[in-house]
């Protein structure tokens, strides 16, 4: 078969078949993989909660609250309940502070506002240095665990506060600090505990 | 050629990353583990193959003028579908490589072949090449992160080996530059002076 010639027609043509039928296969594809992707997101929200607050047994995804910080940033609030009553609140809190930028973490507090346990969502900080804030890779977030930020100071030890820092991640130790305050301040301004 | 020859070259004679050094962004951003080489590389060779078969399909009904922009749509087209089933069916190799994934879209080695080769070709000449070029790159990336791995984490593949000496929390003390950017340069360069030596004898 011979080559097309580059007339204009025939290059109109070309094209807007090509890019219809990509756009077709893309549709339909999308079709087929959006439940997996909610189904999957889902499952990776409720397991991250489910890290940082006891035992629950409401369906968390719903029982959420938005707080917009500015234009880009938010702090979101999930109640964990067991039978109607609260067991926990769950913040997704973010930092600017990280030694490469922004990063998200999860806190979980106890109804009487002590913190029941942390996780980091995402992050890019320096891999061996301040990714040990990841409870995986070493022990500095378990110190936060139990400790009520009233009589606790959110601030790491060379900032005159409370929180043992990772070696030579120093900043990376105080973005963390600067989030689990943000998540903490945010849930005591919402009344996050005694909500009904 | 036979078929055979087209296949293997990209493995060592012609081997895109190593010979080539086309796709690098890919190669030194993923690199920091072979598991995270390995992905990459698969889904750039699934990529590589459909976009190779479906561009030697269409080639004689493409006028010239506006080969380009078609090819890169049919590319494009490909990545975002392995994007969306990545996203769906294997979310945590997605977590590690979904950042990296749109780039497949400018990685040279797709276009590449798609100009050099399978707009030349025959239909199973290019899938062959496609599927040769792609295991290549999955090659040579999952050897790239394998030996940044070892070096700078003491594991392969997540599996600590257990060489390093361990500090006072447990954590071993290991060469970490190994992990971050130039890591990646060092170990490449030495790759390539590696494979120019085997390809010279």
């Amino acid at each position: 078969m011979a080559k097309k010639e580059s007339s204009f027609l025939n290059m109109v043509l070309t094209l807007f078949l090509v890019t219809g039928i990509a756009g077709l296969a893309l549709g339909y594809v999308y079709n087929i993989t959006k439940k997996p992707i909610a189904l999957s997101k889902k499952v990776k929200l409720e397991k991250a909660i489910k890290a940082v607050v006891p035992e629950f047994n409401n369906e968390i995804s719903k029982d959420k609250q938005t707080i917009n910080i500015n234009d880009k940033d938010s702090v979101v609030l999930y109640f964990a309940k067991k039978d109607d009553e609260i067991v926990g609140t769950a913040v997704e809190t973010y930092t600017n502070k990280g030694f490469s930028g922004k990063f998200r973490i999860m806190v979980g507090f106890l109804p009487d506002e002590s913190i029941y346990n942390t996780s980091v969502l995402e992050h890019k900080e320096t891999p061996g240095l301040g990714d040990k804030m990841d409870a995986k890779k070493s022990d500095f977030s378990k110190q936060f665990i139990n400790k009520n930020p009233q009589n606790f100071k959110l601030l790491v030890k060379k900032d005159k506060g409370d929180v043992d820092a990772i070696t030579a991640a120093t900043i990376s130790s105080r973005a963390f600090c600067d989030a689990v305050q943000r998540a903490y301040d945010n849930y005591k301004n919402n009344n996050g505990g005694n909500k009904k | 050629m036979s078929q055979w020859k087209n296949f293997s070259k990209g493995f060592i004679k012609e081997n895109p990353v190593l010979i080539l050094l086309l796709g690098l962004c890919p190669t030194l951003g993923v690199t920091t583990s072979a598991e995270n080489g390995l992905g990459m590389g698969l889904a750039t060779t699934f990529v590589l193959v459909m976009s190779n078969l479906v561009i030697s399909l269409v080639k004689n009904l493409i006028p010239d003028k506006v080969r380009i922009p078609s090819f890169i749509v049919i590319i494009a087209s490909f990545v975002t579908i392995v994007q969306l089933v990545m996203e769906g069916y294997f979310s945590a190799l997605y977590e590690s490589l979904g950042l990296f994934i749109p780039l497949i879209v400018v990685n040279c080695i797709v276009l590449g072949r798609a100009e050099a080769f399978a707009s030349k070709n025959s239909v199973f000449s290019s899938l062959i090449d496609g599927l040769g070029m792609g295991l290549g790159f999955a090659f040579a990336l999952t050897v790239l992160g394998g030996i940044r791995e070892i070096l700078g984490s003491g594991a392969i593949f997540g599996f600590n080996l257990g060489f390093y000496p361990l500090d006072k929390d447990g954590n071993p003390i290991t060469i970490l530059v190994f992990v971050l950017a130039p890591g990646a340069f060092i170990v490449l360069g030495y790759l390539i002076a590696i494979t120019k030596k085997i390809n010279k004898s």
